[in-house]
C-alpha cells in the first residue's frame, strides 16, 4: 500500500475528481455543528472541525428509511403485497470520517451482517461505500478513543487516512480500494520518508495528547449477572430524564423500529431509529413492560455496550470514544465512570 | 425465505376459526400464495413467523399447525393491540404476510426416546399444539415415550382447539389431563382446578422426562416448585418466551434478554438457561 502526499490547495481538486465516480460526503459547518453533507456543488468542505455532532452512521444506516411500499386499493392485482421499495446505491464515498466513527461502523457491522441474516440495505450501502478518514490531531478533552481499541489515527474500516501535516495531508492507502481513490483523484506524488516520519510523530503526538482513559480489562470476565445486580445503578441512572439524546448521537447504537404508514390507498413500511431509553421500546401489547422502569433502561443500554456485546461478539466492547454522549447529556451523565463503575465491580 | 430477511411472503386467509366463547381468540389458517414460499417453509414446533398486515405492521405469533400439517399454516391470535385487533375483523379471502420461520424450536432432537409433559394455561397453548400433533403423528409417535398433556384455561369456554382435545382425549397413547379453574356446567367431565394443582397430581415422576411449560407468568410461578418436588432438573423444564419484537431476525436490537435476543435465539429456553440470564423479562 502507498503513502501519498496531497498537497492543502490540491485538496478541492482531489474532491472535485472524486465526485466525477461517486457522490462525496464531507463535513460542512451548519451554524455552530459540523455535519456530513452530500457534495452538490456550493457547499464548503471544512476540515476545522473536531468532531461532527452527528456520526455519519446514517449514511449507512438513515435515521428513517423505507423498507418496502404497498397498495392497499382492492381493485389492484397486488393489494396488500409489499414490494421492496426502489433504491439506489451509487458508489459513495466519505471524506473526512473520523477513526472512531469509521471503527463504529465496524462495530456495527456484526449485528447487521451476521452469518444468518443479512440486511439486504445496509450490505448493500456498506459495499458501495468507500472510507477516507482524517486523523485527529488535537482529540478532545472527552475522546478517549485509546482506551477501547482505537486512536486518533486508527485504520480500522478506513480505505485511506489523512495525516493532517500544516500544508499537505500524507494519504496512506491502506486498502484496494484506497489505492483506486488516490488514483482516481489524481493523487500521484509518493510521500518521501521525512514526510512519513512526520505522519508518525503526528500520531504519537495525539495519543498522547488524549488524557481520558477508562478500564476495560475486567469487562470479559466479569459475570453478567453480577453486573446486572451491581449496586450502582440508581446512582448512575437518577438524574437521567430519558431524553434518548445519548442513543441518538452513539456512532454505535443501532437500534430501529419498523413502522407502516399509509396516505390514501399508498403505504410504506419505514424503519426508524429507535432507542432503549424510551418506555415504548419495549411495551408488550398487554401493557407488560419488561424495562417500565428508568434504572432498567439506563442500566440495558450500558450493558449492552460495556457487556452483552462483550460477550456476544468477542469484539471488544460497543464503545469508541468518540465522547459524543459525555457532551451531549443535558444531565452528565459520563460513560466514563460508568466504564469504571462496571470494570472495579 | 427471500433474499431480503424483512419481505413478508403473501399468504391468503383460507378460515377463521373463533377458538374462545369470549370471542378474544381467533385461529387463522393461511395459504401461501406462491407455491415457491411454502415450498420454501421449513418449520419445526415452538417457531413463530411475523405476521404482517399492509399499513398496519406486524406481529410475532407462534405457529400452532405442526411441519407434519401440510399445505397451510395455522396462527392462533389474541386480540390485543393494534395488528391482533385489526387481523380479528378480516374475512376469509383477505391477504396478509408471512415472515419465517423464525426463531429456535422444541429441543426435538433431546427428547427422542424421552417421555415428553407438555404443560399449557390459557392462550399459550399454540406451539404447544403443533408439539402435540407433531408427536402423535404416525411417522413420529414411536419418537417418543409417554405423552402427557396437562392444560388448563379460566372456564371450558376458553381453551383452545377443543373439538382436538376431546379427541386426543380418548386416544390411548396419550394421557390427557384437560381442566378449568372453575366451571358450573354440570355436565363437565374433565378436571377442575388450577394447573399446577393438576400437574401436582398427575405428573408424579420425572425420570427420563422432558417438561414444555407455556402459559401466564402466575402459572409458570407455582408449576415450576411442583415440578421440581417430582425431581425435574431446570435442564428438563422448557419454555418458550414472548417479548415485544420487530425484526424477528435478532437485528433491531428490542427483545433482548441479556445478551440473547429471544426473536433469534430463542423463544424457546430451558429454565437452566434462563437461570443465566438477567430476570428482565
Amino acid at each position: 500500500m502507498s503513502d501519498k502526499i496531497i498537497k492543502k490547495e490540491d485538496l478541492e481538486r482531489f474532491i472535485k475528481a472524486l465526485q466525477q465516480d461517486y457522490e462525496v460526503y464531507a463535513p460542512v459547518k451548519e451554524g455552530d455543528y459540523y455535519r456530513f453533507q452530500l457534495l452538490k456543488g456550493d457547499e464548503t468542505v471544512d476540515l476545522n472541525f473536531s468532531n461532527t455532532q452527528l456520526s455519519p452512521k446514517s449514511l449507512l444506516f438513515p435515521q428513517s428509511e423505507r423498507m418496502f411500499e404497498f397498495n392497499l386499493d382492492e381493485t389492484k392485482e397486488e393489494a396488500h403485497i409489499l414490494k421492496e421499495a426502489p433504491k439506489e446505491f451509487p458508489p459513495s464515498v466519505i471524506f473526512g470520517i473520523r477513526p472512531c466513527d469509521a471503527k463504529a461502523l465496524r462495530l456495527m457491522n456484526v449485528n447487521f451482517d451476521n452469518p444468518e441474516f443479512q440486511d439486504p440495505w445496509w450490505v448493500k450501502r456498506r459495499d458501495s461505500t468507500a472510507f477516507i478518514g482524517l486523523g485527529c490531531n488535537e482529540p478532545r478533552s472527552t475522546c478517549f478513543c485509546t482506551s477501547v481499541g482505537g486512536g486518533p489515527f486508527h485504520e480500522e474500516g478506513l480505505d485511506i487516512l489523512l495525516f493532517d501535516l500544516g500544508d499537505l495531508y500524507l494519504a496512506k492507502a491502506l486498502t484496494d480500494k484506497g489505492e483506486r481513490l488516490l488514483e482516481q483523484g489524481g493523487v500521484s506524488e509518493d510521500a518521501d520518508a521525512d514526510t512519513k516520519k512526520k505522519a508518525d510523530a503526528l500520531k504519537q503526538e495525539a495519543e498522547d495528547k488524549i488524557t481520558s482513559h477508562v478500564p476495560t480489562d475486567k469487562l470479559k470476565d466479569k459475570e453478567a449477572l453480577k453486573l446486572f445486580d451491581a449496586p450502582f445503578w440508581d446512582e448512575v441512572a437518577f438524574a437521567c430524564i430519558n431524553c434518548g439524546t445519548c442513543t441518538f448521537v452513539c456512532p454505535t447504537c443501532w437500534c430501529f423500529d419498523i413502522q407502516d404508514e399509509v396516505q390514501k390507498t399508498q403505504g410504506d413500511r419505514i424503519r426508524n431509529w429507535d432507542s432503549c431509553m424510551f418506555p415504548l421500546f419495549t411495551l408488550h401489547a398487554s401493557g407488560h413492560n419488561p424495562r417500565s422502569e428508568k434504572v432498567q433502561r439506563v442500566r440495558q443500554r450500558f450493558m449492552h455496550k460495556l457487556k452483552y456485546y462483550v460477550d456476544k461478539y468477542d469484539n471488544g466492547v460497543a464503545c469508541v470514544g468518540c465522547g459524543r454522549c459525555v457532551n451531549s447529556c443535558p444531565v452528565n451523565i459520563d460513560i466514563r465512570e460508568v466504564f469504571r463503575l462496571m470494570n472495579e465491580l | 425465505m427471500n433474499n431480503n430477511p424483512y419481505l413478508p411472503c403473501p399468504a391468503r386467509i383460507e378460515e377463521i376459526i373463533t377458538e374462545t366463547d369470549d370471542y378474544n381468540i381467533k385461529s387463522f389458517k393461511l395459504i401461501f400464495l406462491n407455491k415457491e414460499d411454502e415450498q420454501q417453509f421449513h418449520y419445526r414446533s415452538g417457531q413463530f413467523c411475523e405476521i404482517s398486515i399492509a399499513g398496519k405492521g406486524e406481529i410475532p405469533i407462534g405457529i400452532a399447525s405442526s411441519a407434519t400439517e401440510k399445505g397451510f399454516l395455522l396462527f392462533t391470535v389474541n386480540k390485543t393491540g393494534v395488528v391482533t385487533k385489526y387481523l380479528h375483523n378480516m374475512k376469509e379471502g383477505d391477504v396478509v404476510g408471512v415472515r419465517g420461520p423464525l426463531g429456535n424450536w422444541f429441543p426435538w432432537e433431546t427428547m427422542e426416546g424421552k417421555n415428553v409433559v407438555v404443560i399449557g394455561g390459557g392462550f399459550a397453548f399454540t406451539t404447544l399444539r403443533s408439539s402435540i400433533v407433531f408427536m402423535l403423528h404416525p411417522e413420529n409417535r414411536s419418537r417418543f415415550k409417554d405423552i402427557t398433556v396437562v392444560y388448563g384455561a379460566r372456564s371450558p369456554g376458553l381453551l383452545l382447539y377443543k373439538e382436538e382435545l376431546w379427541e386426543w382425549e380418548k386416544r390411548d397413547d396419550v394421557n390427557v389431563h384437560i381442566t378449568v379453574d372453575a366451571t358450573e356446567d354440570p355436565e363437565w367431565r374433565y378436571n377442575v382446578g388450577f394447573v399446577p394443582t393438576i400437574t401436582e397430581q398427575k405428573i408424579t415422576t420425572s425420570e427420563d422426562t422432558y417438561a414444555l411449560v407455556c402459559g401466564p407468568p402466575i402459572m409458570i410461578k407455582f408449576t415450576q416448585p411442583v415440578l421440581e418436588k417430582v425431581g425435574f432438573t431446570r435442564e428438563q423444564i422448557i419454555m418458550s418466551l414472548e417479548m415485544r419484537m420487530k425484526c424477528g431476525i435478532g437485528i433491531c436490537g428490542r427483545c433482548n434478554i441479556g445478551d440473547k435476543y429471544v426473536c433469534k435465539d430463542g423463544p424457546v429456553f430451558s429454565l437452566a438457561q434462563l437461570g443465566e440470564l438477567p430476570s428482565e423479562y
